[in-house]
């Protein structure tokens, strides 16, 4: 396959980006979509130019480090993936692919198509953990039996892995799936339950502190979703924080 | 904490929109019920409507309600407003290309401009009626019904403005241009306001969407027959 | 010999830990708040090392190349972590686990760290349980359990094959609970490159930050390296793109001796290379190997068509399918341990029975586990009359509610769908036994630098079983090094903080720069990932899953030659003030150049084969690996002399108290 690609191009944070067009040639469909990348900075190295930077990782869709916006959906067209799982099988020769960094306020561009999403680390940091010290003597595991739909359930909403294709997706910017996600998994929990009022009260507060929009809940975060965390976190934590704030 | 957190938080602003929306679903209905007295024709029409107006304009319960409904409508302006424009700060270098249509309804995406045209209409539609009922228009049409009550005649204005030869059918397209701005915009509102709530339930969702949709539908369009209904079909007076 | 003390404490195999942690010194609270400690690595065992000292007090300073600590790679860990709990009534005890450990290690793995690891399990399990990490549960709301490779109990506790992500979830919360409380700092986007001594002690780390470009300087009173392993030396391997061995390859060359190199473990269930272009390996959770059957054609004409593509596999009969694993070992079947598995499959492929365009692939089958599953959900839900589809269908419902993530990531990648027709699978590299020498306070030999998780070499010995490594990850931070590293720190309560103006941060630094700026200056013609392509493929074909003298001769001269001609004409585009992947990657590396070598070279000193470590001279009639206790029941470590062929020996001899030294036998 042969593409063109347009790609932003930005020298670090403080630097007025823009987008650059590149034509690459001979792109093997069973490639993933960051090994096209690969192939292409390879080209620019040689050339002696600064390849263009991702950020990436695992390439196996668990770190959530690979982010980008490509033509228009975070993490591309196919549903359920995450870029680094993307594969060109679904272009097709000749086709034309913009390349973004996720935009948000909250996630200021560092350089090329990479993102500083630390605001995600604020708001787990403001109360995303059970408070227990390790002591080697804690109760046993079983001394808690834990409904299995309700394990299930917390399980899911703890799949999250933090690429901020939520937030990319959203036409407001808004974190309210991801920090709905991490307020779920301990909500559902009675390990989580002792503290489950100050939680949400404290990370919903670092989460408009750090400029995220609001939900209009569009439900483009739960489609865009490389792991389809559901809406209803999102009303779990409207209903948590509701009870928090009134009683 | 508490308290503060209620009034500031982007999630009591949220709470206070779906709050406010969901009332005015509620009295959307109660709205739509009055209105549709206007499909009876006969001799007692007029007087049926014209009572029905005097007890929602005196009647002690019906005025708190109004009032509510008066602040509702500011409070969901205003609070869209402000989540709007906080929303668009949250992104201020925007997308090359974004294609939010992959995932996400037309009108979930449009609140705020629906709600500008739906705001619009209700100022014009205030003026039309409810101004004159209030401020006066109508106190030289003050004539006793078949009850004895004493009341102005806010039916014959209604039938009259629709059955205009020169305008009728323009404010009857004009009022079918805002009932389908209240559609889309009930079509994701109901929804939205029960999952900003916190109202969700896997097993009461699809229904909760059903109702939605239906409420979305039904609503509007039986309140946009009624002027078409009185311009084509209500005998003239 | 002298230079290796393993400290293991006197006494009773039991009682060693509990007696350990009774005698060794404690630090007062009040002083622990004038001590700092460095932690390079945020994964399951740097994470859980630095949330537990910054509860116990301590000034924590976490250090990872990544944007966020919850990334490091113990997230991709799938199938599970092994707990001697016994909640299944199966018979399992430390003890049992602890031979299971040793057993699948193939007696090259030290007892007493063996015997605490089994021990300390069972906390592990319920330290993460209080964290909130959703285990799979039973209908009756107890943990569920699964069984894996190597042994006969279940004793895996698991989350879906996402076990590894909720676990470092759990010990990513505990430390941003710390982070809160400001008892740790996190260091994200930074990389260590060097570690500092002064007066022989490890006090600090050169780091760099990787958005800035910026070189700084940390002290600390002891210095953790939790950074994981270096399978990336193969180039491809189920590593992260960015995992790397270049914060144990520092501290060796700084006086930390390296263990056992050569001890890597070839995963066997991995979604075979598709190509040129291919960057990494994706890794097919073991626990798939619970249902799914592993076969090859019986015949050589049925393997050739179906390479051809003129034969499904589904076309062939049962009496035509070898399913060679249960034939081998009657007795563990298709669950015999990693390097058993990995190496059957190399042989039938190697002779000719691959299955995929380049031969190198072998079916994982789900059919028959379809129909065992369909069969039970018709008898539990009293179903009449089934139809064969119909209990195919409740079979495959079952199926996907147990591995069905990892079904429809085989499905992206490879565009077949798994529910129609068997994966393909290969093994490749997934895990290091071998790293940096510890004693067993996880202490290497330079004082004050320890050594946790799949960075130190201690308890898996020639190979690990399947849900050991996330174990022993969160063992040795939570449990052991808190411990220990209280002891060593006893003694430096009145030592005040430690300056960074001094010479030795001054030189350090200074070697950090000039390596930079070498980088950048060669600009020479090749790209960083060139020369990471072609030590890859040394390293695969000679120093791979099989293993001879000849080639590891080669191997080494080839590596030494490729990284004389790195230095010469490797090309870094940009300047190293700024972020820089490609100088990142070239000092990554630079290090794995030299590690190769130390690695073909252990390879070839151990003239013997046991666990990963498969030599060809050394096997028996039947194909099997060969021990020879006699000469190489030892851990060797290597000392840094200035080049990585110098490197010199030293042996910990291992002794076998409490188990009886046998001859691995799945059969």
């Amino acid at each position: 396959m042969n593409l063109t690609l347009k790609i932003w191009r930005q020298k670090d944070a403080k630097a007025k980006g823009g987008i650059q067009t590149y034509q690459i040639a001979d792109v093997d469909p069973d490639m993933s979509f960051l090994e096209m990348l690969d192939v292409l900075n390879e080209g620019l190295v040689e050339k002696g130019e600064e390849p263009v930077v991702f950020d990436h990782d695992c390439r196996e869709g668990i770190c959530g480090t690979c982010s980008l916006q490509i033509n228009g959906e975070p993490h591309g067209p196919d549903r359920g993936v995450t870029t680094c799982q993307l594969h060109m099988r679904k272009f097709k020769d000749g086709d034309t692919i913009v390349i973004e960094p996720f935009r948000a306020k909250a996630f200021p561009v560092i350089k090329d198509l990479i993102v500083d999403r630390s605001a995600f680390e604020r708001i787990q940091q403001a109360g995303g953990y059970v408070s227990v010290n390790t002591s080697g003597n804690t109760q046993d595991a079983n001394s808690i039996p834990i409904e299995k739909e309700k394990a299930d359930a917390a399980f899911f909403a703890a799949t999250c892995i933090q690429c901020g294709a939520c937030v990319a997706a959203c036409k407001n910017a808004s974190a309210m799936l991801f920090t709905s996600a991490k307020v779920s998994q301990y909500a559902l929990l009675p390990q989580g339950k002792v503290e489950a009022t100050k939680r949400v009260l404290d990370m919903v507060e670092q989460m408009d502190k750090e400029g995220f929009g609001n939900c209009t809940n569009t439900g483009a975060c739960e489609i865009e979703c490389p792991k389809g965390i559901s809406l209803e976190n999102i009303a779990r934590m409207n209903r948590e924080y509701l009870k928090a704030s009134v009683v | 904490m508490a308290k503060s957190a209620l009034l500031k938080s982007s999630l009591a602003k949220k709470y206070w929109m779906a709050f406010t929306g969901l009332f005015l679903c509620v009295f959307l209905v109660g709205h739509l019920a009055g209105n549709l007295q206007l499909l009876v024709s006969g001799e007692g029409a007029r007087d049926q409507f014209n009572e029905y107006a005097l007890f929602m304009t005196t009647n002690p319960v019906v005025r708190i309600l109004s009032i509510v409904t008066f602040v509702s409508i500011l409070f969901h302006a205003i609070d869209g407003v402000i989540l709007t424009i906080n929303n668009r700060k949250a992104r201020p270098q925007g997308y090359v290309s974004f294609r939010p249509s992959t995932n996400s309804t037309w009108s979930s995406r449009n609140m705020g401009i629906l709600g500008t045209v739906i705001l619009a209409f209700i100022v014009i539609h205030l003026v039309n009626f409810w101004g004159e009922m209030k401020f006066g228009g109508l106190d030289n049409t003050m004539y006793t019904t078949a009850n004895g009550d004493e009341v102005k005649d806010l039916y014959s204005l209604t039938i009259m403005t629709f059955q205009d030869p020169e305008w009728g059918l323009v404010w009857a397209f004009g009022y079918l241009i805002a009932m389908i701005a209240i559609a889309f915009h009930l079509y994701h509102g109901f929804g939205s306001g029960f999952q900003s709530l916190g109202l969700n339930h896997p097993q009461y969702n699809s229904i909760v969407r059903k109702i939605g949709v239906a409420f979305a539908i039904i609503v509007p369009l039986l309140f946009a027959i009624i002027p078409f209904y009185i311009y084509f079909v209500l005998e003239t007076i | 010999m002298g230079v290796l003390d393993s400290k293991i404490p006197q006494g009773p195999l039991a009682d060693k830990w509990v007696k350990h942690k009774n005698d060794i010194n404690l630090v007062n609270p009040a002083n622990k708040r004038n001590i700092d400690v460095i932690v390079v690595g945020t994964g399951l065992a740097g994470g859980s090392a630095a949330a537990t000292l910054a509860e116990l007090g301590y000034n924590v300073k976490t250090f990872c190349y990544q944007d966020s600590p919850r990334r490091a790679h113990s997230i991709a860990a799938q199938g599970g972590i092994n707990a001697a709990k016994n909640y299944q009534g199966d018979g399992d005890s430390d003890y049992r686990l602890f031979y299971d450990t040793v057993k699948g290690g193939d007696y090259r793995a030290r007892e007493a760290n063996v015997y605490r690891l089994a021990q300390v399990s069972g906390n592990i399990i319920d330290q993460c349980v209080a964290q909130g990490v959703p285990f799979a549960r039973e209908y009756g709301g107890l943990l569920d359990n699964r069984s894996f490779g190597g042994v006969l109990v279940s004793r895996t506790f698991y989350a879906k094959g996402q076990t590894g992500q909720q676990l470092l979830l759990g010990c990513y919360s505990a430390m941003n609970r710390q982070i809160n409380r400001g008892k740790i700092k996190s260091y994200t986007r930074h990389e260590m490159l060097d570690l500092v001594l002064v007066g022989g002690k490890a006090r600090g780390i050169i780091a760099r930050n990787l958005v800035t470009g910026e070189i700084e300087r940390h002290s600390a009173h002891a210095v953790v390296i939790a950074s994981g392993g270096y399978g990336n030396v193969f180039f491809l391997s189920t590593n992260a793109m960015g995992s790397n061995v270049t914060a144990s390859w520092k501290i060796h060359k700084k006086g930390a001796f390296f263990a056992n190199p050569c001890f890597t473990q070839i995963h066997p269930t991995c979604i075979p290379v598709s190509g040129e272009h291919q960057s990494k390996l994706t890794l097919m959770s073991e626990s798939l190997r619970n249902d799914g059957r592993i076969w090859v054609p019986k015949k050589l004409e049925d393997a050739e068509k179906i390479r051809k593509g003129e034969l499904k596999p589904t076309d062939l009969a049962e009496e035509d399918r070898d399913y060679y694993l249960e034939r081998r070992y009657p007795a563990f079947g298709n669950l015999v341990p990693r390097d058993v598995a990995s190496r059957a499959a190399k042989e039938r492929c190697d002779a000719g029975y691959g299955v995929n365009k380049t031969g190198e692939a072998v079916y994982l089958d789900f059919s028959a586990a379809f129909m065992r599953y369909g069969r039970e959900a018709v008898a539990t839900q009293h179903i009449t009359n089934a139809t064969e589809e119909q209990i195919r269908d409740l079979g495959v419902k079952v199926v996907e509610a147990k591995y069905g993530n990892l079904f429809q990531m085989y499905e992206k990648i490879v565009d077949e769908d798994p529910y129609k027709t068997p994966m393909k699978i290969y093994p490749a590299v997934h895990y290091t036994m071998g790293g940096i020498w510890v004693d067993y306070n996880l202490e290497t030999t330079i004082p004050g630098c320890f050594a946790a998780g799949e960075a130190n070499f201690s308890d898996h010995g020639a190979n690990r079983l399947g849900a050991s490594a996330l174990m022993q990850g969160l063992a040795d931070g939570y449990f052991v090094l808190p411990y220990t590293m209280g002891d060593y720190l006893s003694k430096d309560i009145s030592t005040g903080s430690i300056p960074t103006d001094t010479k030795e941060f001054d030189e350090a630094e200074q070697k950090v720069r000039q390596q930079l700026e070498s980088f950048i200056n060669t600009k020479g013609t090749k790209t960083v990932d060139h020369f990471h392509k072609r030590l890859g493929k040394i390293m695969w074909n000679k120093v791979g899953m099989s293993r001879n003298a000849p080639n590891l001769r080669e191997a080494i001269q080839e590596i030494k030659a490729l990284r004389e001609e790195f230095y010469r004409d490797v090309k870094v585009p940009g300047t190293a003030d700024g972020m820089n992947t490609e100088l990142e990657k070239a000092g990554r590396v630079a290090d794995f150049l030299e590690l190769g070598e130390l690695f073909a070279k252990d390879a070839l000193h151990r003239e013997e084969s046991c666990g990963g470590h498969f030599r060809e001279e050394y096997q028996t009639e039947e194909g099997e690996a060969l021990r020879d206790d006699e000469n190489f029941m030892y851990v060797a470590a290597w000392e840094y002399t200035g080049e990585p062929g110098n490197a010199i020996l030293h042996k910990e001899n291992l002794e076998y108290e409490n188990i009886e030294v046998k001859t691995r036998s799945y059969k």
